[in-house]
Formats: C-alpha cells, structure tokens, sequence
C-alpha cells in the first residue's frame, strides 16, 4: 500500500515538473516583450530594464522558471502585464466561478449516471435498456454549449425561468448563486452523464458475468442484493477512471460554457488575457488546468487503492 | 453489413457529399451579402433561413461541412501517423526504458486538453484553423499510442510471432508486416470515434474563437455568431447545430457498427 502510494506520489511530482516546463518553454517562444509592450515604443531603455527585472524578465531561462514554479509555490503568480495587479488574486476571484460549476456539473453527471447505468445494466436487452443506451448515443453527440444555446432559449427565454445569464456574485447569497449555475452545470453535465452511463452499464455486465456472482446467487441471495452487494463495487474501477478523466474535460468545458452564459470565470479570463497579450495569465490559468488535471489523477490512483483492496495488499 | 453501419455510414455520408458538392455547387453564393434579406425564417428561397449578413444557411453549413471535416481528418492523421508507431515501438520493446519514457510522456499529453493546447498556441501564434488541427492531432498521439501498445502487445505473444522471429525477421519487420495488419481493424474504429469527437472539438474551438477565423465558414463560427441573435432568430442556431449532431452520431453509429463488423466475436452480445 505504503509502496504504491510513494509510486504515485513521485510520478504526480515528475509529472508537475515536466508540465511545467514545457508550458515555460511554449510560452517563452511568444514574440515581443511585455515589458516594451507595456510601456510603448517611445520608453526609455533603462525605464524598460527597470520594468523587465521588476516583472522577474530579467536572467537566465533556467533562473526565470524557478523563480516561476518557486513563487506559484509560494502563492505568488506574478503581476498581470496589462492590468498591473498579482494575477493570484484575478485567478481566485474567477475560480470561485468555474470550479464550483465544475463540481456542479460533475455531481449532476454522476447522479444521473449512476442509477441510469444501473438500470440499464439491470434491464440488459429490454427496453428500458435500448432507451437509456439511445439517449446515451445522442447525449455523446451533442455539443455541450450548442445544448446550452438550446438551454437558454427554452428554460431562460421562452419559459424565463432562469437567466440567459450572467452571475450575481457569492456574496448576494449562496442561493442566487446556485440558480445563475444551474443551466451552465445541466448543459455541461449532459454529455459527461451519458458517457459515464456506458461505462457504468458495461463495467456491471462484465462483472455480472463473472463466477462469484453466480455464487452469490447460488447461496441464495437476490439478485438487488448480488448487484448491491457484489457488482456494484467490482464495477468501479473503470467508472472512476473515467470519472477522473471527464473531470479535466469538465473543466475544458466550463471555458466554452462560460461563454454562453457571461459567466466571469477562467474562461473569459483567459480570452480577455490572449486578446490583451497578457501572457503571464495564460501561462498561469493553464499552469492551473493541467496542474488539476494531474492531481485529480493522482487521487483517482489513491482512490483504487481505497476501492480495490488487493492493490492495498498486493504492493 | 449491420444496422448501425449502414443508418451511420449514411449520416456521416450525407455531411461529406455535402462538404463534396459544396466545392462546384452551394444553393447560393456564401459571400454574396444581402442586407436587406437578412435574418429571414426557413422558407421556399432559403430552406433554411438567412443569417444577420443575409447568407444562406443551408450553403454555409455545406462549406462549413469542409472545415470541420478537414481538420478533424488531419487531426486523426497526425494521431494516427505518429501515435501508431509509437505504440508499435513501446509493444516491441515492451519493459525496456524507451517504452516507459513513450508511455510516461503519453500520460503527460493526457494532462493537457484539446482546449488547453489551443489556448497556449493561441496566445503564442494567434488564432487560425490550422492551431485547431495542431491542438486536437497532438490530443490523439496518445490515445493511438495507448490502443496500439496494448493490441500489439496481445498479438506479440501469439504463435505466428515466434515463427516470423524464428525465421530472422527483425522486430521492426514483424511490427509492419504481421502486428500492423491484425491491429488495422481496432484502429479503423478508434480512427472513426476520433473523427467525430474531432468534430465537437472543432466546433467548440471554433465557438470560443481559438479555431477557423471569418470569412471561413465553420459550424462552431456560426453558433458563436448565432448567439446574440438566438432570441429573434432561433434557427441561427438550430440548423448548424444539428448539423454537428448527426455528423456526430453518424460517426459514432458508424463506429460501433464497424467495430461488430470488423470483430466477429463481438457479433451479437454488444457491451
């Protein structure tokens, strides 16, 4: 277990590195400099030095990303080229937009997935089963911020029981907030929700073939209580594979879903950021989505080890 | 032939014959502008309305048809051209250290999504179809990299391998002439689930500005340009989003009926 956790541990960290570099790297191929950019053409050569080392430009490639990675780790992402303020601060404020609809969505996605994998599984070849799998199919073909449009055009204009968009704000109340993500997180989740209903009905079939469930059964339990008792855990594995892949596509999404909604999040960070050559905050929202992508990972690996207890004993 | 090749293959066929006769014939001229004309509902003239410029609907969707399907066919090219053999080489050497370091930086594209690699080309380069190609071809290394490694690593343990190695065939000629063949069906059908997650992926790309720039036609362009105006002119939005839904579940039907067709064993109990 010990064993397996370290082996985790040292590829998450391998892994951050890496990412790291070759953001810096592709970064540092960008034209033009900031400082020069900032200041315009009629600057002083000394006021531009003068601004390049205060910007931490100054130095060495090397020196440059370890002043980079050391501040991220100190909580210190630098100033924003255009706006002149910590992009910490801008990144923050915006988060507190996208990862809760993130994790809106990814809750919506597995509480409609889990029972209707389950039923499907449960009613394999039936008809309740033929009807979840085609609105499966055409879940996965639907783009998310094309349904959001959808979305919008039902729910916010023709029945005007949410807004076509925009957020109040947390502090004008958790509620208020919640309705603003509602649409947002439905129209994100959906196609999650339909690819986690697959994974979840195929993982259970190929587990309710396997001989312990035929024991199960032949010692007298129901079949409820086989699928409860005996698949349903067996079944996870792949399930929260995939639910630990769909959480960076949860967040890729939230960026396109913003879109549709104005919502202030990383994703209109970003954009107003690569329109303003405001490149420090790119590097830095990216910095962020690949660093969450990787450690959600890393915790789906612990979670196997907390799900499966023969990884617990075997390593 | 089955259900599912033959209702997806005629989807998906639709949409390319579209994107095909939209090169010699389009119902009207896409960059003629009709300001007069414009935002008008489906009807006789325009089967499918008028956007804000006056054009035609139905002839962007076929030109944008082309856009969508070009990048996501050069994005699973370049998936497939340097994925495959990349996946071939890591099964070949299977537990040396040139396969961990193949399926470690595997691991490393994985971190970083279609979106996010538009995102950084975008800020680097500026906007353009071509970064959607980039940003969505170096998303489907790995996932060629991974299915081939592990289809490959299956076939290498097979009798017929230690005859051609007995027979003195090196392990690259062993990866082309006998892995490669018994790999070509899964990677046919991977091939077609990667075209049609390529086209979501360009719409939304598109949609969000990271992909094709105006004047190019493209569906995600459209939607983007349909929002604002989805309030009065619904079918703005109606019609090229439907047009990225069957492509999409054309494809994807294609794909599973590919899958039972190619695999013999899969005929009848489908998972």
């Amino acid at each position: 277990m010990l064993r397996y956790i370290l082996q985790r541990a040292l590829s998450f960290v391998v892994s951050l590195i890496v990412a790291s570099a070759v953001i810096f790297l592709v970064i540092e191929v960008a034209p033009g400099d900031p400082a020069s950019f900032m200041l315009g053409i009629n600057a002083q050569p000394d006021t531009v030095a003068a601004l390049r080392s205060e910007l931490g430009l100054s130095g060495g490639k090397l020196e440059r990303y370890l002043g980079w990675v050391s501040g991220m780790l100190r909580g210190d992402f630098g100033t924003s080229y255009a706006y002149r303020s910590p992009v910490g601060a801008m990144i923050a404020d915006r988060l507190w937009v996208s990862l809760p609809l993130a994790v809106y969505a990814l809750t919506l996605s597995t509480l409609i997935a889990f029972p209707a994998g389950i039923y499907a599984a449960s009613r394999r070849g039936g008809a309740g089963d033929t009807a979840v799998m085609g609105a499966t199919q055409l879940g996965i073909a639907i783009p998310n911020f094309w349904f959001a449009m959808i979305c919008v055009l039902i729910f916010a204009i023709k029945l005007r029981w949410f807004s076509a968009g925009g957020f109040p704000g947390w502090d004008k109340g958790i509620a208020g907030g919640l309705v603003a993500l509602t649409l947002p997180a439905v129209a994100l989740a959906l196609p999650q929700a339909a690819i986690l209903t697959r994974v979840m009905r195929s993982s259970l079939l190929d587990i309710l073939g396997e001989d312990f469930i035929r024991t199960a059964r032949a010692k007298g339990l129901t079949r409820r209580q086989t699928l409860w008792r005996h698949a349903l855990r067996n079944a996870m594995i792949p399930v929260l594979t995939i639910l630990g892949l769909q959480f960076s596509f949860l967040l890729a999404g939230a960026i396109i879903i913003e879109q549709v909604f104005f919502l202030p999040g990383l994703g209109r960070l970003v954009f107003q950021s690569i329109s303003a050559r405001d490149l420090i905050v790119v590097e830095s929202v990216v910095m962020l989505l690949v660093f969450a992508v990787i450690a959600v990972n890393f915790a789906v690996d612990l979670a196997y080890a907390a799900v499966d207890p023969r990884l617990r004993t075997a390593r | 032939m089955n259900r599912n090749l033959t209702l997806g293959g005629a989807l998906a066929g639709v949409f390319v014959l579209a994107a095909a006769v939209s090169f010699v014939f389009t119902p009207h001229d896409i960059t003629a502008l009709d300001i007069p004309g414009k935002l008008r509902p489906p009807g006789a003239a325009h089967w499918m309305g008028t956007d804000h410029f006056g054009r035609d609907i139905l002839s962007m969707i076929m030109v944008g048809a082309r856009t969508s399907i070009s990048v996501a066919v050069v994005a699973v090219g370049i998936g497939m051209a340097l994925g495959i053999p990349l996946g071939l080489a890591a099964a070949a050497i299977r537990g040396g250290w040139l396969d961990e370091v193949i399926m470690r930086a595997n691991d490393l594209v994985f971190a970083f999504p279609s979106l996010v690699i538009a995102i950084l080309i975008t800020a680097v380069f500026g906007a353009g179809a071509i970064n959607a190609i980039v940003a969505i071809g170096i998303f489907n290394i790995p996932v060629f990299a991974r299915l081939t490694r592990g289809a490959a690593s299956g076939v290498w343990s097979r009798d017929f391998i230690l005859a051609a190695r007995v027979a003195g065939k090196s392990a690259t000629r062993i990866s082309v002439e006998h892995i490669l063949p018994n790999i070509a069906s899964l990677m046919i059908v991977q091939g077609t689930i990667q075209f049609s997650l390529g086209i979501l992926a360009e719409a939304g790309l598109s949609y969000v500005g990271l992909g094709a720039q105006p004047p190019t036609p493209s569906w995600g362009r459209m939607l983007a340009d349909a929002q604002t105006l989805v309030a009065i002119a619904p079918h703005l939005a109606l019609f090229p989003g439907l047009a990225i839904v069957l492509t999409v579940l054309g494809l994807n039907l294609m794909g599973d009926g590919l899958r039972d067709w190619l695999d013999p064993r899969l005929r009848g109990g489908r998972a």
